[in-house]
């Protein structure tokens, strides 16, 4: 029987969950008193101890329910669906085309990313405009990096993101129910910002199709949606990129999507967030504005109305 | 016979969503967000009673068969019956009765306020719903009783407006709805 199947590790060499939680303890603490100092330092206003003692009590959201509950329209409007629906996205052979305001335009192929981008674990909190939450172990790199590497221009302001558009791989394409495909964007700071992602794996194992493989954009200050999966472009432009949800409905998703529990969906509050995983009686959490990284990213943002650039 | 059974069958099978949404609720299936999956679960059943019995009365008009408006009223209930569940959820479990949010939501989002209003429907013709009432209100019972087409359309506006991009389900519960309003309207002249 010959099924093709995307090359991928021996289940041999992927950690035990188990054994990986230890070791995570471990890493954790080198780990975070380093992402602190370096993040005092990028910050002026940043206050370590604050952050440390924070990122301490990050429980990481079981590996089940990151894969099997989220949303990725292109594999299907249920949360369920993208899980599902994972095996029509094959992943290899996958390029990236860097396109745009930059010295060096070119195509990066998945192949060549580990050896380019050397990975490292992130444990981020991630916050759903739908107002539910959890925490992910993703596997990535600086989407920084990758972004110099192609020299970009002065008169590149953002940086526009695009997922794959292949209707056979993506079957939920072949509905119109947004505008195919999807696009997001940021501000040149804001994807130049350390804490901005490109993640290509999460429990220290490859993607899963269905949470956007084979790499996608993590921004955990930001709405989920702002996290564009299963990226083939990536174009440096002058103007403000027109992401998806704000062509669809202007008024209710932003340009900027911050996290912030003071401006409302106009459909529901923002106030308060369903941690995944947790009991029907358990409590939910109060959403923290910029989901908690507001002492990193805040200043990005000093003097511009939150309200009007939501 | 076994037409006696059929009553009783119905009302277990009436049952049988809770039954399921108690028993996922146990296995763990409907982790990792179970407030939302009874959220959708009761709304789901509410909508779909509510068009059932909506659809007895044209039934009977199309195939003459009268039996089944003896099992309407049980089904109306059992309507209402989701609806306060799925109402007693959200105010619990989901605004986890912080009366400002619940304000909130109740003055601000009309997709809250079209479903509290159906709410509100159902309420009055569940209490309505009995044979005192019925002989009280004469003429006016049967007026009143119309209500529950404007209970059928808020729902599916509710439904509607609450969802973010894909409005292929509420479609089809607009469509059934439709239908069924239009099974009514020539119908109704026929019989004189």
């Amino acid at each position: 029987m010959s099924r093709f199947r995307p090359p991928s590790i021996p289940p041999s060499q992927i950690t035990d969950e188990t054994v990986w939680k230890k070791r995570r303890r471990i890493m954790q603490a080198a780990g975070v008193l380093g992402a602190g100092v370096l993040l005092a330092g990028i910050t002026e206003a940043g206050r370590g101890g604050g952050r440390k003692k924070e990122d301490d009590r990050l429980e990481p959201t079981p590996y089940r329910y990151i894969t099997t509950y989220n949303n990725f329209y292109e594999l299907g409007t249920g949360k369920r669906e993208p899980a599902e629906n994972a095996h029509y996205l094959t992943t290899r052979p996958w390029s990236i085309e860097v396109s745009g305001e930059c010295e060096k335009p070119g195509t990066l192929d998945i192949e060549d990313l580990p050896r380019l981008f050397p990975t490292e674990e992130r444990i981020y909190r991630f916050r759903c405009v739908e107002a539910w939450a959890m925490v992910v172990p993703w596997e990535g790199f600086p989407l920084s990096k990758l972004l110099k590497r192609f020299q970009p221009t002065s008169k590149a302001k953002y940086v526009e993101f695009r997922t794959l558009y292949d209707p056979e791989r993506m079957p939920g394409q072949k509905r119109n129910v947004l505008p195919w495909p999807y696009v997001e964007g940021l501000r040149m700071d804001e994807a130049m910002h350390p804490l901005t992602l490109i993640a290509t794996g999460l429990y220290g194992k490859p993607l899963p199709a269905q949470n956007g493989a084979p790499l996608r954009l993590v921004v955990p200050w930001k709405y989920g949606f702002k996290s564009i999966k299963s990226i083939v472009s990536i174009r440096f432009t002058e103007k403000q990129p027109r992401n998806t949800w704000h062509v669809l409905q202007p008024d209710e998703y932003g340009f900027y999507a911050n996290v912030n529990p003071a401006v409302d969906h106009p459909r529901w509050s923002q106030k308060r967030e369903r941690v995944l995983g947790s009991g029907i009686f358990a409590d939910k959490q109060p959403t923290l504005p910029f989901n908690g990284y507001a002492e990193q990213v805040a200043g990005l943002y000093r003097g511009m109305d939150l309200r009007k650039y939501f | 016979m076994w037409v006696r059974f059929v009553k009783p069958s119905l009302f277990l099978l009436c049952l049988l969503p809770l039954a399921r949404l108690l028993w996922g609720l146990y296995s763990g299936a409907l982790q990792p967000n179970p407030v939302e999956a009874l959220l959708h679960g009761t709304g789901d059943w509410t909508l779909r009673l509510l068009l059932v019995t909506l659809a007895i009365t044209p039934l009977r008009r199309l195939t003459g068969w009268r039996r089944p408006v003896l099992w309407r009223r049980m089904l109306g209930l059992f309507s209402f019956f989701y609806a306060v569940l799925h109402f007693t959820i959200w105010l619990a479990l989901d605004r986890e009765l912080m009366w400002g949010l619940v304000l909130e939501d109740l003055s601000k989002r009309p997709y809250i306020m079209v479903g509290f209003a159906a709410l509100l429907i159902l309420l009055a013709l569940a209490v309505t719903s009995n044979a005192f009432s019925m002989r009280r209100l004469g003429a006016n019972w049967k007026r009143l009783h119309r209500l529950a087409y404007v209970a059928a359309l808020l729902g599916v506006l509710h439904y509607w407006w609450l969802v973010k991009a894909d409005v292929r389900e509420p479609l089809i519960y607009l469509g059934v709805f439709a239908v069924l309003m239009g099974l009514r309207l020539p119908l109704k002249r026929w019989d004189g």
